[in-house]
């Protein structure tokens, strides 16, 4: 034992101590980089991000001019409003409508693309997702003059068919339907995106495989490309929830919240309570509504992910 | 150029030992090959000395002085890998000259260098290419010709061939041989396939569980293993094993494998073996080509033997046949003229003068 | 004979049953034209729209002649709003904003995305689970207490925030950051291992290794999260309606809709030259980059 150790030592001269050493700080070497290449990232992230969400939770508590604390008291005051109430219920209507039509419009055009030759599917593709490309905020202003009410080139094509002239953001449920149309305009070509890639990653195979066995079309799309798709699906529909739900731009210009605030979704009531009501504590109690059912779609959107991880 | 040396090198992966303490010299201009199955070590023992991996415990030296610490970059080594890892975003010249680059190598230099290795290894017209448009093959050769531009103290490769296909894995065998002998640099090359170990090195280790099993020319290991891995290893089709027991028959020494079937051994073989106890389990290790078809005129040490043929693989220069016995299936190689028919009787001859006797529950080779 | 017979028989049916089979394939290409088609005017209805009324007069959109026709094309509207300082300040503080917020992301996800994918450090795991959540929190939850911030932040200082450009550059990367960086993680990590272990082996440094392999490599994911960085923050409405408000700090969105817009006086062919002004550079970004944007889209949930 002691003429080993020697003989280490002798081929060896450096002292073994040292070498444990110089591999600690070798590795602490390379975890301190890592840590620096990521610092600013976290530190975005948590003044940015993390600070703010929490300073908002703290903001609810406080009354208008920020200099008492009340407890959850805008949030009683919020509970006796009627308004608040229409908010909640047009923000579920708005976001899940707006989704299903999204995801449904998307699977539809996908196929349709997928199903002309592979040479011109660029070309289709390339022009249905133009609205997702225009800033949102600048279609809308287009679709705002779309449905002027005395202009409206809409109600210019129907009365040549003799329907009469549809006030599109003027009463409440033609102003719904038009802020809803606004978005699936502007979202289902992301889910067309989305469903288009994943449906090009089904291997051709499967399809054969499944047309020799006698599968119709119906039952293809049923047995084959919506399981291989589900992933896909699921993680696109719950995304869009949350971008839908937490919508600003295009209520805010198409309706800004009227007729009456019967068009208000969480975002745009609190943009009006917060910063033009000047209510800040109360427009982030409005905000913070939003929460729940972000957390709800961000856990199954990271339990997808996660799956995902673990099968590659 | 450099010799390296492992003593008592051990690699931990948390809880896993993946490397148990190894010690292995290699020569200057040695061309060393580290086989054994997968997950046995042999490219986590190539990783440690290109400095990829740490060790865990031990030292290793290349050209006498220790690099435990001393990052890849300053090693002066160069590595082949199984999937080239050619940087795909460059030409086959920039990516051979990469490392000299970034070292700073005068641009005469490099381009001195680039051409030489280009031309040795007959990729001259591709230099201006991209991996992309390169086949397997060539890409093999452009990831030798990166390490032969470095002009490092050793060359390591891991599992170079594995990508290639069959024809083209012995075309690049040859290869790979030519280069070493026109360089000479120090070589450990990593391996699972023994017929690339054998066909390559100057010696072979084989390793099986983080250990070294035996380390030798590949005659030695081939004709004397020391161990029931490495006879099972080396060689292909396998070595036959089959449980035996020494008995002493009217005063000489023999082998019974089953009730009807015994042997007298050959005086040599005798003389070795007689102060094994009869009772211990033993194995017997014979290769497929010392069970052949029985000849008239039996030389001695050559046993003739009955048995009932399960299958037969006609190979053209050859036929193997393969028979159970005593449960266990045994291969033996005869001529293709010999009469040899699935489930038909056929009369063999064992040749003992090549027989290995096995201790069953050490696996030592006696 | 016999043989003859049966494959004579068997010819015509077959034939029969191919050419059935490519009518059904025929209509089937048909239909899914005409459908493509109607979802294509129906996409394209609002640009056009921007497109025909910024080519009028403001005399032509109030006499309400047939909206969908130009009937007296003219370039006024664009040579007026591309004269206007005041447009030309929104365009200007526009570009300054989406190029500086550009290279902000990629100098702070690149690193950050390499790390994470490629050097593991305590935590590094949850980190990256934590980058895609906040991609996750939408901004319209963070702008009210953001905005309270920088309120308290230029009292306590002095520094006053609130009302110039360049607290986009503050609040933007909120946006960019996680995405990018997430997309990015995805990128780096789908280049095999060996790439690295080569270039360390080469005698390349982590900081060589980054800049002279990953970056090369994963240019396509590059260029991805940059264009997506630019769309997003030459696209966002909510923070520079908050932060700013002087006509002389705001970007395009919010001056087109803040100045254009004038009580009922709607000056529509200016706010559809504005529009389309405004959604030019997307749109021809797209149109020279459509694969890398498309490639950015989706990668969020294929790649990672």
């Amino acid at each position: 034992m002691a003429d080993v150790a020697v003989e280490r030592n002798s081929a060896a001269p450096v002292p073994k101590v040292r070498k444990r050493g110089g591999l600690r700080t070798a590795l602490k070497r390379k975890s301190t980089a890592a840590f620096l290449m990521t610092l600013p990232l976290i530190l975005l992230i948590s003044l940015l991000v993390i600070y703010p969400a929490f300073y908002s939770l703290h903001l609810a508590t406080l009354n208008k001019s920020m200099q008492r604390f009340v407890g959850l008291g805008n949030f009683q005051f919020l509970f006796t409003r009627e308004t608040f109430w229409l908010v909640v219920q047009q923000s579920c209507i708005f976001a899940i409508t707006a989704v299903i039509f999204k995801a449904l419009i998307g699977f539809v055009v996908a196929h349709f693309v997928h199903n002309i030759p592979a040479k011109g599917q660029r070309k289709w593709r390339g022009m249905l997702l133009v609205p997702w490309v225009i800033p949102p905020a600048m279609s809308t202003l287009a679709w705002l003059w779309l449905f002027d009410p005395s202009y409206s080139a809409f109600n210019y094509l129907l009365a040549g068919v003799g329907v009469d002239r549809i006030p599109w953001t003027g009463e409440t449920g033609w102003a719904r339907f038009s802020v809803i149309l606004v978005n699936i305009w502007v979202g289902a070509p992301f889910f067309m995106i989305m469903y288009l890639a994943s449906l090009k990653s089904v291997p051709d195979q499967l399809y054969e495989a499944a047309a020799i066995d006698g599968a119709n079309w119906w039952q293809r799309i049923w047995y084959v490309t919506l399981p291989m798709m589900r992933n896909i699906i699921a993680i696109t529909t719950l995304f869009s929830l949350i971008v839908t739900f937490a919508n600003f731009d295009i209520v805010r210009i198409l309706t800004a919240g009227g007729p009456l605030d019967r068009t208000h979704i969480f975002a745009t009531w609190a943009f009006r309570i917060g910063i033009e009501g000047g209510d800040i504590p109360l427009g982030a109690s409005v905000s913070l509504f939003m929460i729940p059912i972000l957390a709800i779609a961000a856990v199954f959107i990271l339990r997808d992910i996660n799956k995902r991880g673990n099968e590659a | 150029m450099a010799d390296v040396t492992l003593r008592k090198v051990v690699k931990r992966y948390d809880e896993v030992e993946a490397v148990r303490g190894i010690d292995l010299d290699i020569a200057d201009h040695e061309f060393v090959v580290l086989v054994g199955p997968s997950g046995c070590g042999k490219s986590t023992t190539l990783r440690m000395i290109a400095g990829l991996e740490d060790i865990t415990d031990g030292d290793i030296m290349i050209g006498g002085d220790v690099v435990n610490d001393v990052p890849p970059k300053d090693r002066d080594i160069a590595m082949v890998f199984q999937n080239y890892a050619l940087y795909p975003h460059m030409t086959v010249a920039e990516n051979m000259s990469f490392g000299l680059r970034l070292k700073r190598y005068p641009k005469a230099e490099i381009k001195t260098r680039v051409d030489e290795a280009a031309r040795m290894l007959d990729i001259v017209e591709l230099v201006d290419r991209k991996p992309k448009q390169l086949s397997g093959g060539q890409r093999q050769r452009v990831a030798m010709g990166r390490a032969i531009v470095r002009n490092p103290k050793v060359f390591l490769f891991d599992e170079p061939l594995s990508n290639l296909d069959a024809k083209l894995r012995v075309q690049m065998r040859i290869e790979i041989k030519k280069v070493h002998q026109k360089v000479r640099t120090t070589t450990v090359y990593v391996t699972h396939d023994q017929i690339e170990a054998m066909t390559l090195a100057d010696r072979v280790v084989v390793m099986n569980n983080g250990r070294i099993e035996q380390v030798g020319t590949p005659n030695e290991l081939y004709h004397k293993p020391a161990t029931r891995f490495v006879a099972g290893f080396i060689g292909s089709p396998a070595m036959n094993f089959m449980t035996c027991k020494l008995e002493d028959v009217g005063g000489k020494m023999h082998i019974r494998l089953t009730d009807s079937i015994i042997f007298p051994l050959p005086p040599a073989r005798a003389e070795r073996y007689k102060t094994i106890s009869r009772t211990d389990k033993l194995l017997l290790g014979i290769r497929p080509e010392h069970i052949t078809e029985a000849s008239p005129h039996p030389e001695p040490g050559v046993e003739p033997f009955d048995v009932v043929l399960d299958v037969i693989e006609p190979m053209g220069m050859e036929t193997m046949i393969y028979f159970i016995m005593e449960g266990a299936e045994i291969c033996g190689r005869v001529n293709p003229n010999a009469d040899a028919r699935a489930g038909a009787p056929m009369r063999l001859a064992m040749d003992l003068n090549n027989m290995h006797l096995l201790n069953e529950a050490s696996g030592a080779v006696i | 004979m016999t043989s003859t017979a049966v494959i004579d028989k068997s010819a015509p049916t077959r034939t029969v049953k191919l050419r059935s089979m490519s009518r059904d394939r025929t209509w089937a290409l048909r239909w899914s034209y005409f459908f493509l088609t109607l979802f294509a005017i129906f996409a394209l209805i609002p640009p056009l729209y921007m497109l025909i009324t910024s080519l009028k007069t403001s005399a032509e959109i109030s006499a309400a002649t047939n909206p969908w026709w130009v009937y007296h094309p003219t370039l006024s509207n664009y040579v007026e709003l591309l004269t206007s300082n005041q447009f030309l300040t929104f365009f200007r503080n526009s570009a300054l904003v989406s190029i500086f917020v550009v290279t902000i992301t990629m100098l702070i996800s690149v690193p950050a995305a390499f790390a994470l994918a490629r050097m593991r450090f305590w935590g590094s795991a949850t980190l990256a689970t934590g980058v895609f959540l906040t991609y996750l929190i939408p901004e319209t939850l963070l702008f009210l207490p953001l905005f309270k911030m920088f309120v308290v932040f230029g009292d306590m200082t002095g520094i006053q925030l609130i009302n110039k450009w360049y607290v986009l550059l503050i609040v933007y990367p909120t946006l960019t950051v996680p995405f990018c960086t997430w997309i990015m993680i995805g990128y780096f990590a789908s280049i095999p291992k060996e790439l690295d272990e080569a270039a360390i082996i080469d005698g390349a440094s982590w900081f060589q290794t980054l800049t002279r392999i990953f970056i090369p490599v994963a240019l396509p994911g590059l260029i991805a999260a940059t264009i997506f960085a630019f769309t997003v923050s030459w696209a966002q409405f909510l923070y520079p309606l908050v932060f700013t408000t002087s006509t002389d700090q705001l970007v395009l969105p919010v001056g087109i809709i803040t100045t254009l817009i004038k009580g009922d006086v709607f000056a529509w062919g200016q706010i559809m030259t504005g529009a389309l002004l405004g959604a030019a550079p997307p749109l021809i970004i797209y149109a020279f980059l459509m694969d890398y944007y498309i490639a950015g889209l989706t990668a969020g949930a294929t790649k990672g």
